[in-house]
């Protein structure tokens, strides 16, 4: 029943011919930050905003513990909203826009005051209430976005890209402190972002969207260690795909033939002959001078610190394998025009079938 | 009681459909602006144009269809002439506006740096005081006893007053110029104020002198604004009445004052009609032709 | 590059004169002392005003103006608000078809308007009064009110009325607490200017008043007889320093406001 708070039941929207969410059906439960990831156009505003109510789902219902909301207008839903811009109204104070949805609810005057003034505390802005928005910092702004929203006590919280419009220090500490937040006040999140590492972050789990689609909900661990399609490996983190084909199986293993990487042996299925895509991670590739399955020599290479990034030209293979490599005090790393040896464990290998 | 809970339902759906269709709730607003734009604009143009089919008989009309109308207004020489000279009066007046105009937007656009906002409402403030009085204006400047032959002759300048400057062509030009000065200049400058400066910039930095870059940058990325102003003051001038009665005397007649009279001294309303519809064809032939022309002029240019 | 600015600068200067003067001669000879409108001027006398201020049909027809340009502002902004809300706020079909079509009026020629609309009121057997003028004017105001409209509420983020429906208000509601505030500005600038419109309009108004006269009618009347231009200068003059003053109201505000709602999206 928990997994059922939240319930998306093959949800649609058309805009004229242009289909922006494809049979959306997925289920949220209580307390859960769940993100809409994909880049942008992939429909995950779309399916927000259905959820808020500022557009209403071509096929399909919407449902929160139970109870059908599809067709109620925005300010009979239990979610509310932080919006992209934060939609700070211009003409009222701090106060006033944390209190606007609280005078309807006819709160004696004190009450109203003491709830405004617990969310001002909550968000660490006290004493802000008299500020106009324009004198407002962009952090301070999406504070004060939040706090109007979840002072009107939410079953859920919705958030359009909240973090877009910060700068990226700020942006990571707003992280921290949004998930904080979240995990306090116990409320359902629904998170839309196109920053995959945001996502994998904040998230419990995450919904990866594209051509209005959804393509996997998966936990971030999942989506990284098992992407169910080659898009959603593409899109998260880095990766180098390869062309296999079954040549031989053991029971449940089979032997692959994948080109110019060499051959491995993997838990797979499928019967010889099988045409599969191969993908690997580039921080699960290791160099070295000595010795490895393949040989190549650096295209490539750019320091970043902690690791360093190399391209490696492999014979009988047009794109270079990227490679991802800590710096320790061992490994000195290795310059463009060397000639090294990759090597990889079979288990690193992903097999993705499109 | 059946039949009540049967409406509920249906009411109940429709206002489900409403909140659910932007398109509704759209039109729905806009729909007492569309009421009065269509009893006011569309049925009207509509009878005007049935109205140009029809005959005057005594004091009412013969309702049985004919071109008789457009063959007296296009045939007879006299309105032929004053199309004609409607249009040729709007064209210089369009002209003279637009260039007296642009180096003025242009000054405001380029030459202005904090005050904008003042040196356009200082440009506007005269649009905004009574037409009839500024039309009325020029003729107690350019009359025989007017600010320029009295003062001129005050000043021992010449001896008797100069007859040539007013109730003509002349006189009209230089009242619809002076009148319609803001709808050139408003334009034209919001098309120049748009420009992205760095194109400017980009264009001294491959090569082109103050004069090239004028001619090759801002001129083209202009021409929207001067096109529009052009339109905005072409249009309405070929039906301005106010003017040539006031200033233009019998030379300076144009199509409107001949269509007003036959709504009122002469009593010819299908005359009129017919006239009036002749008049907006032939302004519109012209708007199209010269946009037309603007338009290929400016690919040329590019 | 200097030399060519301070001949712009000169050529803008001329341009003012080139508005102002013709316009400044009507204060100018309201206060001449003569009947005569010509150099030279004959002395300063404030004869003019009492003369025009003591014209019983002069007040009339300034009521008359003042009642058919208050009623004209109040519908066409009023039309020009909902028509601006629905062509900015939503998908409508066909709303770029709307919006050329509610700004023809601009388009055609006020002759063509006023005798097309006198044929209508004739044959519908309407008689013709100040309500007719009204219509007449609402007609030629409400493209100018779609726009300053549009471009105020273009000016601020659409989300803000979303927001207001999120936290609990219902459509009414979220008009009064966000989009009548914010369109303030707008809409003060949307009366001031579709009012300076009618009051000063007066071919359609020439066609369909009837019997009863708007100012601008009054003063055509007057342009007739010689005696009478002195006094009709005064109230020249009169609506000159009013509409003027109109103007600045309603372009400081307008501005303002424009700047007040940047500032909002910019931040936001």
């Amino acid at each position: 029943m928990s997994e059922d708070f939240l319930r998306i039941a093959h949800v649609s929207k058309r805009f004229g011919g242009v289909t922006a969410v494809d049979d959306a059906d997925l289920a949220i439960a209580r307390g859960e930050f769940f993100s809409l990831l994909g880049p942008s156009g992939c429909g995950k505003t779309t399916l927000l905003r259905m959820i808020a109510g500022f557009e209403y789902p071509s096929a399909g219902d919407i449902f929160v513990e139970g109870a059908r909301i599809t067709d109620l207008p925005p300010n009979q839903r239990p979610s509310n909203m932080v919006f992209q811009s934060y939609a700070i109204f211009p003409h009222l104070n701090v106060f006033d826009n944390i209190a606007y949805g609280l005078r309807k609810a006819k709160l004696k005057r004190a009450e109203l005051r003491k709830r405004v003034e617990d969310a001002l505390a909550m968000i660490k802005l006290d004493g802000f209430g008299a500020r106009r928005a324009d004198q407002l910092s962009g952090g301070q702004r999406q504070r004060v976005a939040l706090a109007r929203a979840l002072v009107q006590r939410p079953k859920v919280l919705l958030l359009d890209e909240p973090l877009g419009a910060l700068d990226k220090r700020l942006r990571e500490a707003m992280q921290i402190e949004l998930r904080q937040l979240q995990k306090s006040v116990g409320i359902t999140f629904v998170f839309v972002t196109h920053d995959q590492e945001e996502a994998l972050a904040l998230s419990d789990r995450v919904a990866v969207m594209s051509g209005g689609r959804i393509l996997q909900i998966a936990s971030p661990r999942e989506l990284y260690e098992a992407p169910n399609c080659r898009e959603v490996a593409d899109f998260i983190g880095e990766i180098n795909f390869f062309d296999g084909v079954v040549r031989a199986r053991d029971g449940e293993r089979a032997t692959l033939d994948a080109g110019a990487a060499g051959t491995m042996t993997v838990a797979a299925p499928d019967a010889a002959g099988t045409k599969l895509l191969l993908a690997l991670r580039p921080e699960k590739i290791s160099l070295s001078a000595a010795g490895g399955r393949v040989a190549g020599t650096v295209a490539a290479a750019a320091y970043l610190g902690e690791r360093s990034h190399y391209n490696i030209r492999i014979a009988g293979r047009d794109a270079p394998v990227s490679v991802a490599a800590q710096n320790t005090a061992a490994q000195a790393g290795h310059k463009v025009g060397e000639a090294v040896h990759l090597d990889w464990s079979d288990d690193a290998v992903l097999i993705l079938r499109s | 009681m059946r039949v009540k809970v049967a409406m509920g339902g249906v009411t109940a759906r429709l206002a489900r459909f409403y909140r659910r269709s932007e398109g509704a709730r759209g039109l729905a607003l806009l729909s007492p602006t569309m009421i009065i734009m269509v009893a006011a604009l569309a049925a009207p143009l509509a009878l005007l144009t049935l109205y140009s089919f029809w005959t005057q008989a005594g004091y009412g009309v013969d309702t049985t269809l004919t071109l008789a109308q457009y063959a007296d207004s296009l045939g007879r020489p006299t309105y032929r002439a004053l199309f004609y000279r409607s249009i040729e009066i709007s064209a210089a007046v369009t002209l003279i506006t637009v260039l007296l105009a642009y180096p003025m937007a242009y000054f405001v656009a380029f030459g202005v740096e904090k005050s904008k906002f003042i040196w356009l409402i200082l440009l506007t403030i005269p649009f905004w005081t009574s037409y009839l009085l500024r039309i009325f204006a020029w003729k107690l400047i350019l009359g025989y006893n007017g600010v320029i032959n009295s003062g001129l002759m005050s000043l021992g300048l010449i001896h008797a007053p100069l007859e040539f400057l007013l109730y003509n062509p002349f006189a009209v030009v230089v009242a619809l110029a002076h009148a319609w000065a803001p709808f050139a200049i408003l334009p034209i400058y919001v098309s120049l104020e748009k420009i992205d400066r760095s194109l400017l910039e980009a264009a001294s930095d491959l090569g082109d002198g103050p004069v090239r870059r004028f001619l090759r940058v801002t001129l083209p990325l202009s021409l929207p604004g001067v096109i529009g102003a052009a339109v905005l003051i072409f249009v309405p001038t070929t039906g301005d009445y106010v003017t040539p009665a006031l200033v233009g005397g019998s030379g300076g007649v144009m199509i409107a004052n001949v269509i007003e009279e036959q709504f009122d001294k002469v009593g010819n309303w299908p005359l009129g009609a017919a006239l009036a519809i002749a008049s907006m064809a032939a302004v519109g032939i012209a708007t199209l032709l010269f946009t037309g022309a603007m338009r290929a002029a400016a690919r040329r240019i590019h | 590059m200097r030399r060519s600015r301070i001949g712009l600068s000169l050529y803008a200067v001329a341009y003012l004169a080139f508005l102002y003067v013709p316009v400044l001669f009507l204060p100018l000879f309201s206060f001449n002392n003569s009947v005569f409108i010509a150099f030279p001027l004959n002395g300063f006398t404030t004869q003019w005003y009492g003369q025009m201020l003591a014209d019983s049909a002069m007040l009339h027809a300034l009521r008359n103006s003042l009642e058919v340009g208050a009623i004209t502002a109040a519908v066409s902004t009023l039309l020009g608000l909902l028509a601006a809300k629905a062509l900015t706020r939503y998908r409508v079909p066909g709303g770029g078809a709307v919006l050329a079509f509610t700004s023809l009026p601009l388009f055609i020629p006020d002759i063509v308007l006023g005798i097309s609309l006198l044929i209508l009121l004739n044959l519908a057997g309407v008689p013709l009064s100040l309500v007719t003028v009204i219509a007449g004017h609402c007609l030629i105001c409400i493209p100018f009110a779609i726009t300053v409209l549009m471009s105020r509420l273009d000016g601020f983020d659409k989300s803000l009325e979303e927001a207001s429906l999120d936290l609990g208000e219902n459509g009414w509601m979220t008009f009064w607490r966000v989009t009548f505030p914010l369109a303030l500005p707008g809409i003060i600038s949307s009366l001031l200017l579709t009012f300076i419109v009618s009051f000063d309009e007066f071919l359609i108004a020439y066609f369909l008043a009837g019997s009863e006269a708007t100012l601008p009618i009054y003063i055509w009347g007057q342009l007739r007889f010689p005696y009478k231009l002195p006094a009709v200068l005064a109230l020249g003059a009169l609506i000159l320093v009013a509409s003027a003053i109109l103007v600045v109201i309603a372009e400081w505000v307008r501005n303002h406001g424009i700047k007040d709602g940047k500032r909002a999206v910019v931040g936001a």
